[in-house]
């Protein structure tokens, strides 16, 4: 029993993580059509943001210093990089892959390639016992993490104005403009929201793991794409669900098969779904990637 | 003029859809814009708007916004109900309007739950559930809701029931008396009982000018121009087909039974008198 409330938790706690990265990936993809291979970047320079002030400022503070960095760096790569070449997409993937190369390599640069351990505050370093299990704090301030954003992006979406104008944009962005909104505000908006999550889950990520090394971001991003793609471009709450259940497949999978299945059994999920969903093109897709 | 189009270009995809297009529209009443399938009408429309790259010269209320974006432009008093009215599915007919609502104007809500109770009762409904027509209420009534110099409409009556037609007719009336407007509009009855001026675009140019009274009297020009038999921009539009035979057909009734894009033929009783 208590193993299985661990893996339960832990695999919550991961899915919770993968949703942060999904989330902003989704609406960026859902609003503007940008598949955004830099979000791991912006993971990783969030996770480095938290691990420079953890110990010199509180954890509070090194935790908003991490999601100002996801944000201000997604905001500037979203209007010097992305904005030019919007009639340009295939140009706007190579950018977003190149970031996605080149900021890791600039961390690894400064920091160096080996792993750096993220001292967690004591309130985290803990556990909590629950139904006879030693359950990690991290695992639960990640689900409440997750589940903040998840009520929070929602109400931003169905309560703001630039809510409806993201909502609206998903389905017909000319038309948007057509209406005398300046659609790219709210571009810069959704990415910087975006940017704002990677930070996020780059440093609870680093509390998850003990340590953040700079290709975290990009090792996470994998799974973000495979949660969006299982869990709906543009739809949060799919992508809720669908974190929830990546993580927990891959936590029983490591557990009760063999450890470092999982990550495969999260691919043959994705690869399931799409099936069912007859998208033979995600399949073909999925072919080429994994090739 | 409250909108003037001097020598305006658009390629798209590598073809040269508008070649020059030059015209005004009166800042009063409703100027129709006419011509077969696939002339250039719709492109135009976007081209005012700039929703397509364009070159030329675009005046909107004497000022030139044929480099500003398309927002821009909208805001200065453009209402626009597209082809295909490209209303927003999964938002409820309350978001659509209230995501139409530009700052700086006032908000007619009076007026569009008077022309349009049916939007009052389903304001909560998603309007991907809504029927054509209704849809096609929402896509006019976001013209209406602000304070517009113009409207552009783009065949409103297209796929709608015959009765639909004749009430989105009436509500087209009552906004042209409100606010002038560029219409593009297959159905020649509807045309004549709304616009005043017309202007006849034919392979990406225009190829006439004048009151759609005159137009629409003289069936051969009519026949030339907009499309029945061997006419100007014939390569650019698919073959016609012959014009079917009926009665008579009143010169303000709205055309029942429309006919496909592209075989809009004069009525009847104008074509028998032709020469």
């Amino acid at each position: 029993m208590s193993t299985l409330v661990l893996l339960t938790l832990t695999g919550l706690g991961l899915g919770a993580l993968y949703f942060l990265i999904a989330s902003g990936l989704s609406l960026i993809f859902g609003l503007m059509d940008v598949l955004n291979f830099a979000h791991g970047a912006l993971v990783t320079a969030g996770a480095y943001a938290a691990w420079r002030l953890t110990g010199h400022l509180p954890f509070a503070v090194a935790i908003a210093a991490a999601i100002a960095t996801g944000a201000a760096l997604a905001a500037l790569i979203e209007t010097v990089l992305i904005r030019p070449l919007y009639s340009r997409p295939k140009d706007q993937i190579l950018v977003t892959v190149g970031l996605g190369l080149a900021l890791p390599a600039l961390v690894q640069g400064i920091w160096g390639a080996d792993a750096r351990q993220l001292q967690a505050p004591k309130q985290l370093a803990g556990t909590v016992s629950l139904l006879g299990a030693r359950v990690p704090t991290d695992r639960f301030v990640l689900i409440a993490a997750a589940i903040v954003v998840l009520a929070a992006l929602k109400l931003f979406l169905s309560r703001t104005r630039y809510g409806l104008v993201v909502r609206a944009g998903v389905e017909d962005r000319a038309m948007v403009t057509a209406l005398g909104i300046d659609v790219r505000k709210a571009f810069t908006l959704v990415f910087a929201i975006g940017g704002a999550l990677a930070g996020l889950a780059g440093a609870l990520g680093g509390v998850y793991f003990g340590s953040v090394s700079p290709d975290q971001g990009t090792s996470l991003l994998v799974f973000g794409f495979v949660v969006v793609v299982i869990g709906g471009m543009g739809r949060t709450d799919g992508v809720a669900l669908a974190a929830a259940a990546v993580g927990l497949i891959q936590q029983f999978t490591n557990y009760y098969a063999a450890s470092g299945l999982g990550d495969f059994a999260a691919v043959a999920i994705l690869a399931v779904v799409l099936l069912a969903r007859g998208n033979r093109d995600g399949v073909r897709r999925l072919i080429r990637r994994a090739a | 003029m409250i909108l003037e189009l001097d020598d305006v270009h658009v390629t798209l995809g590598g073809s040269h859809i508008l070649q020059g297009v030059s015209f005004s529209v009166a800042p009063i009443g409703v100027t129709a814009l006419l011509g077969r399938n696939g002339v250039g009408k719709t492109t135009t429309v976007k081209a005012i708007l700039g929703l397509v790259r364009r070159t030329g010269r675009i005046d909107f209320g004497g000022d030139p916004v044929h480099r500003l974006r398309t927002h821009e432009i909208v805001r200065r008093g453009i209402g626009y109900a597209p082809e295909d009215r490209c209303v927003f599915a999964k938002l409820t007919v309350t978001e659509n309007l209230a995501l139409a609502e530009r700052r700086g104007s006032a908000h007619a809500y009076d007026l569009v739950y008077e022309l349009f109770p049916e939007l009052k009762a389903r304001s909560a409904q998603a309007v991907g559930t809504l029927s054509g027509g209704q849809q096609q209420m929402v896509a006019i009534a976001r013209t209406l809701l602000n304070d517009n110099r113009l409207i552009v409409v783009d065949e409103p009556t297209k796929g709608l029931a015959p009765k639909v037609v004749t009430e989105v007719a009436e509500v087209l009336e009552r906004a042209a008396e409100r606010v002038p407007m560029l219409l593009v509009e297959q159905n020649l009855a509807l045309v004549r009982r709304l616009a005043g001026d017309g202007v006849v675009l034919a392979a990406g140019q225009v190829v006439h000018r004048g009151p759609v009274r005159e137009l629409l009297a003289d069936a051969a020009l009519t026949r030339e121009l907009l499309g029945v038999g061997q006419a100007r921009g014939e390569s650019v539009t698919p073959p016609t087909r012959p014009a079917p035979s009926g009665g008579s057909i009143h010169p303000l009734a709205i055309v029942k039974d429309r006919q496909p894009p592209d075989e809009v033929s004069p009525p009847e009783s104008t074509r028998s008198d032709a020469p």
